[in-house]
Formats: C-alpha cells, structure tokens, sequence
C-alpha cells in the first residue's frame, strides 16, 4: 500500500471517531422511560409486549387496509373487535400523547410523521394542536 | 484515474470552489424548499409542473446527444471524433445527475421517493423513466471510464465493452423516447398529445446537446488547449445542422395539423404561446425570441463557410441552444398545461427561489463535468506526453 | 322523479346489500353514535356497490346550493380553504363553459349559462391519473372509487397533468392553517404539504352505511348509487332523464353524469 504510515493511522483516528459515542455512552445511563398509561383502562388492543414491539408495524397494517383494503375493523388476539383507527381507537385511551408516545419517542430520538395529518385527539378542537402537544418540525422516521 | 482531478492549477481549484459557493447558496434556496414547500415556487394547481421538470426535458436531450458521436464512431467508423467521444460521454453524465435532481427538487415529498421502487407500477411512465436514467447514468460511467483506462493503457478496451457501446445507443434513443412519452399520452393535454412528441425530442436533443458539447468544447479550447480537431468539430456542426432542421421541420408540422385542422384544442396552446391568450401573452416574448434565434441559427450554420467558420459558427451554435431551451425548457411545460382544463390560462412565470434552486442543480452538473473533463484532459496530456492542441486525432 | 332522499337511501343500500328492505332497520334509525367517536360497531354495515356513480341535477343547483355542498365537504374532510391558484378544492362550482369546454357552447340558453355546475373528482371507470401514478398512491377500488393514498403519494403531481379534469389539487404548504376551526373534524385526518388530494366519493362515510357528505345536503339535487344495478335509483334516473358526461373524448369514462 501507498503512503501506508499516513493511511493506516488515519484509518484508525477515523474509527475511533465514529465509535466514540458508542463507547462514550454505554452504561452511563440506565434505560428507563416512564410512560403514563391510562387510568380507566386496563388491557390495550393486543398483550403489552405485543404493543411495545409492534405498535409501528401494526400501525403500517392498519393504515394499508384501511385506505387500500376498505377493511376498518381489527379483531385481536381475544376476538373483540377494534376501529383500525390511529385517532379515534388509540388516542382514545392514550390521550396525552405528550405523556405516553412522546415519552418514549423522544428518547429514542424517533419523530413519526403520523401527527403531520393524524389528529391527536378525536377530542380535538382546532386542525394545530395546542403549542405543547405539537410534533416538533420535520418528518422522517 | 480519479486522482486526476485531484490535482490542478488555482483556476482549477478556484472554479471548483466558485461552483461550491454558487451549490451551497442554491441549497440553502433548497432547504427553504423543503421547511416551506412547493408554495415558494410560481407552480399552481393549473400549472403543477414548471420550470423544474422542463428542466429535466431538457437535460435528458443533453443525456442523449452524446449518441451522436458514440453512433457515428462505432457504427460508421468515423474516427475524427475518437478525442471528443470522451467528451461526450463525460458530459452525459453531469446531465443525467441533473435530470434526477430536477425530479428530486420537484418532489412535494423528496423523503418518500424510493416509493418508486418498493412499489413498482409498470404502467406508469415515470417509472420507466427511473429505470432508463438510471441505466443510462450507469452505461455512460463504465464505457466513459474504461475506455478512457483502456486510452491510458495505450490499450485497446476490452472487447465486453462493444456490446456495452451499442447498448448505450439504443439506450440513448430509449432515454428521450421515454421522456417523450411522459407527456404524449396523457388525453387532456392537447399541446403534449401528438405522435410526432418522442420525434421532436430526439431531433431537438440532437441539435442542442451538441451544440451546448461544442460551445464548451470550444470552451475548454480556450482554457487548456485541448483540441478535438478541426474534422471532428465540422461533423459534429454538419449534425447539429441537420437536426436543427428535423425540428424546425417538426414544429411546422405541429402548426400545419393544429391550424388546417382548426380544432381548438390543438390550437389554443399554440395562440397561448405565440399571440396570447384571453389576455394572457407572458410567453409571446420568450416564443418569438426563440423563433426568430432559432431560424437565425440556420441562417449561420446551414452555409457552409459560415459554418466552418468559428466564430460564425459559434454565434450559430449560442442562437440554438437558446432557441432549444426555450421551446423545450419553457414552452414545451407551459403551453401543455396551458389553456386548463376548464379553458381557461393560469399564469406561470418561475420565481427567484425557484431559479436559485435550479441554480444549485445547475452547479452540482457543472461541478461533475468540470472534474470530469479534467480527468480527460489530463489522461490525454499524460499519454501524449505533450501539449495535446498540437497533435490531431490520428486519422486526421 | 318523486321518490325522497330516504327512499332512494334505502334503495341503494338495499340493492347494494342486497338484502330484504326489512333489514334496513338501522339505515332508518339515525346512527346513536354519530357524533361520537366510532368504533368497530360504526362500520359494521358498510355500503356497497359493483361501481359507485354519481347523477348531479344541474337544473336544481344554484350558487348558494353549489356552496353548501363544497362547505359539507370542506367540513367532512377538513379541506383547507386557500385563496388564489395554489388553492385546494374537492367539490366546487363552474359555468357551463368551464364544466364542458369541449362542447364549444357559442349561443346557451340563458338559465344555464347562468347556471353554476358542480364540479369533482369524476371517479372514471379507466382513469388517467391512476395509470400516470408511479407508486399506486392513487388507485382504483373494486367499487369504482378512484381513492388517494396519502401514505404513499411522493407529491410529483403526474396525475395532475394527466386528469383531464382539473379535479386533482397539490398541498403547496402545510394545509392545518388554512383550515377554520369551525369547520375542523378531528375524526378525520388532514393532509401534510406535498401531496395531492381530491374527492373521494366519501369513502369514510360509505364504510359507516352513510352516504357522501355532499349527497346528504344536496336537497336530492346529487343521486348516488351503484351503476353495475340495474334496478338501482340511479339507473332508474339515467334511464328516465337525458345526461352527460364532462369531455368524454378523453376516453377516461366518468362515473359522474349531469342533468342539463
């Protein structure tokens, strides 16, 4: 190789760059989101762990089959029968986003699109959520 | 071979940073883009397309007329183009990069458009047009580069590369073709509805790109001494000369079918372009200016003592090329949109964030042939050993 | 044509289910959570049809009633109300002139040159802007209804140079300001700027067992109904009255047909 004394080291300088934020923040700080669930409900659409792995791929099927598939109804795990609806069935429970899909989402450094057209509450008054409940700006996911 | 670029005179490195300035400039135009959305631009819902996609029309002729000194070469034999062949090959590729990105400013949803491939639609031309420009952008970097390695070598280029060749000029032809038919099916465009649409682009790529291959080959003459040679630039003229009146020819034939016919429709778009319509004559300048430089630019290339004459032919070749981009980078977009489909005109006009975007896609395209070139010149300066203006091509 | 609103309702319905109009209990007994929010229970009878089609009695719409159709719609879908050439607009009204330019209309009688005409998405049996669409963002359903994906639409606005139309409009910028609170509905979503939307034959009612929200208000000036049934209201309509279809030249076959 060429100029192997300058490359190497380069090399080198150039990994650890891009590998310090792993090094740097492993084990400083304890994973732990604190979610608020809600008060007067007790079991979710499907299990908890099902929730926590899947909202997003569920999500993804419930918007396909309703737009594309003209089916609206989501029969889960136990057989009771669901509104394929992000507002108007998740929100329902969830009504703080701020306090339960932020929570985590913010952590995580996610930002869903979903709020760019999709109401956070079928309560909701005005199209632009109060100033703290609104998704911060950008898309991407 | 890359490393080729990487070493220069300060004009070099000054054009490349003036390039950057003028990228990061546009970009910044770009990034107000995408917080605020197509709502900066003159775009509406009468005239959804604009100065963007005409530009991407435009620049896929660019794309294509490289084939017009691949076809010749290759098929024919015709040697004298053997040190501009690389040229054109080169400069196929900043245009292509430049229609991606036009499609890409364009988007209302830039973050989304690999939606193109997770859901291929095969009846929808603009997914052909992915393919084709992206093949395209492919063929010309193999064939460029390793013909160019192969020249280096003092080598002939490996023999998979012929079939690869004769690929890139069907290709050429299917690039432009294509693009045509973006517009040309659609029922309630009567300016775009017209079997002689895909004819009419690759005759107006086939005068323009060369014309713009030449004025910058004429350019680059002038900056490093480079020559083509004096055969190569009258073939490439006599071309561009031939083709600028294939489309001269094809426009009138659009003029004849629409006014013999006198159907309103047909019709109605050309009165917008040329006299105004209910009140509307913002294009009338811009169509006559492109008239009257078209029509002149045959005046100066069909002699041939005006054409063999530099200068001559080089007032010619700029009168073209304005003339080209007019009709096709302007009137072409406009007057398809224009009456609407409730016959009525909604104005379009480009706004200035709107050209500065264009602008930053500009530069990116001169930033790419600007390295590449350089990259050609400097193999040919390494292999001849020599200031290469002295030496002509070998069948000169 | 005498028959009421609720009669045809339950003709369509019927013939749609195609069930016994004794069944139809529930499509006379106004939905008790219709202004609630829905669950599953809302969409358990949705309404169906082979080809969803629209009739639009010109001679019965004036101004104001064009305006308190596109108002219904505007409210059902929360659509932006934008001044100017980038506005956005499911249902809206014309002159002849403009609804049916290719007619070439030199010397119109002067009720209906005076007369406003309804204007939207004409849902065509073979429509362009599905065929140009380089994601399948707009589609066609089994029904007829050619239905937006929002999801998916990349913004490039194809289908807008290919609708014949003009039914198609571009989110410019982000819509949510241009939306009057009092006409917000938070049980539908809004759109975000760079995608194309248009009419979509109220999908989200008919899945509810409700007909479109412009249908509702019209005065039975819009019959909606299922032109694959012979024996629906709206075949009965096409067969007693004379109509037409906006520029059937482009061959993209309308499923919306006027009344002059």
């Amino acid at each position: 190789m060429y100029n192997a004394k300058y490359i190497i080291p380069a090399m080198i300088v150039f990994i650890a760059l891009m590998l310090f934020p792993f090094f740097y923040g492993t084990g400083t700080h304890k994973y732990e989101v604190q979610v608020e669930l809600p008060k007067d409900q007790k079991e979710c659409i499907e299990a908890k762990e099902v929730m926590r792995e899947r909202h997003m791929q569920i999500l993804d099927e419930w918007r396909n089959a309703v737009v594309r598939d003209e089916v609206r109804i989501y029969t889960n795990a136990k057989g009771k029968k669901f509104s394929m609806s992000l507002t108007d069935t998740c929100m329902t429970c969830h009504a703080e986003k701020d306090k339960f899909c932020d929570r985590c989402h913010n952590d995580v450094g996610v930002n869903p699109y979903c709020w760019d057209c999709h109401n956070i509450s079928p309560e909701q008054k005005t199209p632009i959520p109060p100033a703290a409940e609104a998704p911060a700006e950008g898309g991407g996911h | 071979m890359l490393e080729k670029a990487l070493k220069g005179s300060p004009r070099y490195w000054g054009t490349l940073a003036g390039l950057i300035g003028l990228i990061a400039l546009g970009s910044g135009f770009w990034m107000y883009q995408l917080t605020n959305g197509l709502v900066i631009t003159g775009l509406s819902r009468d005239v959804s397309w604009g100065f963007y996609i005409a530009q991407l029309t435009y620049f896929v002729g660019v794309a294509a007329s490289a084939v017009m000194l691949v076809l010749p070469y290759y098929f024919h034999h015709f040697k004298q183009f053997s040190k501009m062949i690389i040229l054109g090959e080169f400069l196929a590729i900043p245009a292509v990069i430049m229609c991606m990105l036009f499609v890409v400013v364009d988007l209302g949803q830039p973050q989304r458009m690999l939606n193109i491939i997770i859901h291929p639609t095969p009846n929808s031309i603009l997914f052909y047009d992915m393919i084709v420009l992206n093949v395209y952008l492919l063929l010309n970097i193999v064939i460029g580069f390793i013909s160019l390695q192969a020249f280096r070598n003092k080598m002939d280029p490996p023999k998979w590369i012929k079939p690869v060749i004769y690929l890139s000029v069907i290709w050429a032809f299917s690039i432009h073709t294509v693009t045509a038919f973006l517009y040309a099916g659609l029922p309630g465009r009567h300016y775009w509805l017209s079997a002689i649409m895909a004819a009419r682009f690759l005759s107006s790529a086939f005068c323009s790109g060369p014309a713009l291959l030449l004025l910058l080959t004429f350019l680059l003459k002038a900056l490093t001494g480079f020559d083509p040679g004096k055969k190569a630039i009258k073939g490439l003229a006599l071309i561009i000369t031939y083709a600028m009146c294939i489309n001269v020819f094809f426009y009138l034939l659009e003029l004849f079918t629409a006014f013999y016919s006198n159907m309103p429709g047909h019709m109605d778009p050309i009165i917008y372009l040329f006299s105004g319509l209910h009140g509307h004559n913002d294009l009338v300048p811009f169509m006559w200016t492109a008239t009257v430089l078209g029509l002149g630019s045959l005046f100066f290339l069909i002699p041939t003592k005006f054409r063999e004459n530099p200068p001559a032919l080089i007032v010619g070749l700029i009168m073209l090329v304005i003339a080209t981009w007019i009709d096709k980078g302007m009137g072409l977009i406009i007057g398809g949109f224009t009456p609407n489909p409730f016959e009525e005109v909604t104005v379009y006009l480009p706004t200035f964030p709107e050209l500065m975007v264009s602008l930053m896609v500009f530069s990116i395209g001169a930033l790419v042939l600007t390295v590449l070139w350089k990259i050609a010149v400097e193999v040919r300066v390494e292999v001849e050993g020599c200031n290469h203006s002295l030496v002509p091509p070998k069948a000169e | 044509m005498k028959s009421s609103r609720r009669q045809f309702m339950k003709l369509a319905a019927a013939s749609a289910l195609g069930l016994g109009a004794g069944k139809l209990a529930f499509m006379g007994d106004a939905p008790a959570f219709a202004s609630d929010i829905p669950t599953a229970a809302t969409f358990e009878h949705p309404l169906k049809a082979k080809h969803w089609g629209m009739v639009i009695d010109t001679t019965k719409f004036t101004k104001e009633l064009v305006e308190k159709c596109a108002h219904a719609c505007r409210k059902q879908h929360n659509v932006p109300v934008i001044e100017g050439k980038k506005e956005v607009k499911w249902f809206w009204g014309g002159t002849f002139e403009e609804a049916f330019p290719n007619q070439i209309p030199e010397y119109l009688s002067e009720d209906v040159e005076k007369r406003e005409i309804p204007l939207l998405c004409n849902h065509c049996e073979s429509p362009m802007c599905v065929r140009v669409c380089p994601t399948q963002a707009t589609f066609q359903r089994a029904d007829g209804i050619v239905m937006m994906d929002m999801h998916r639409c990349i913004g490039c606005r194809y289908c807008m140079a290919g609708c014949p139309f003009g039914a198609r409009s571009f989110n410019f910028q982000n819509p949510r300001p241009f939306i009057k609170d009092e006409d917000f509905n938070p049980n539908y979503p809004t759109r975000t700027r760079g995608v194309v939307e248009k009419c979509t034959f109220c999908t989200e009612l008919l899945a509810e067992g409700k007909m479109p929200a412009c249908v509702e208000v019209s005065e039975g000036a819009l019959t909606f109904g299922d032109l694959g049934d012979e024996n629906s209201e709206i075949r009965h309509l096409l067969r007693e009255k004379f109509t037409i279809r906006r520029k059937p030249d482009a061959g993209t076959k309308p499923s919306v047909y006027y009344i002059i």
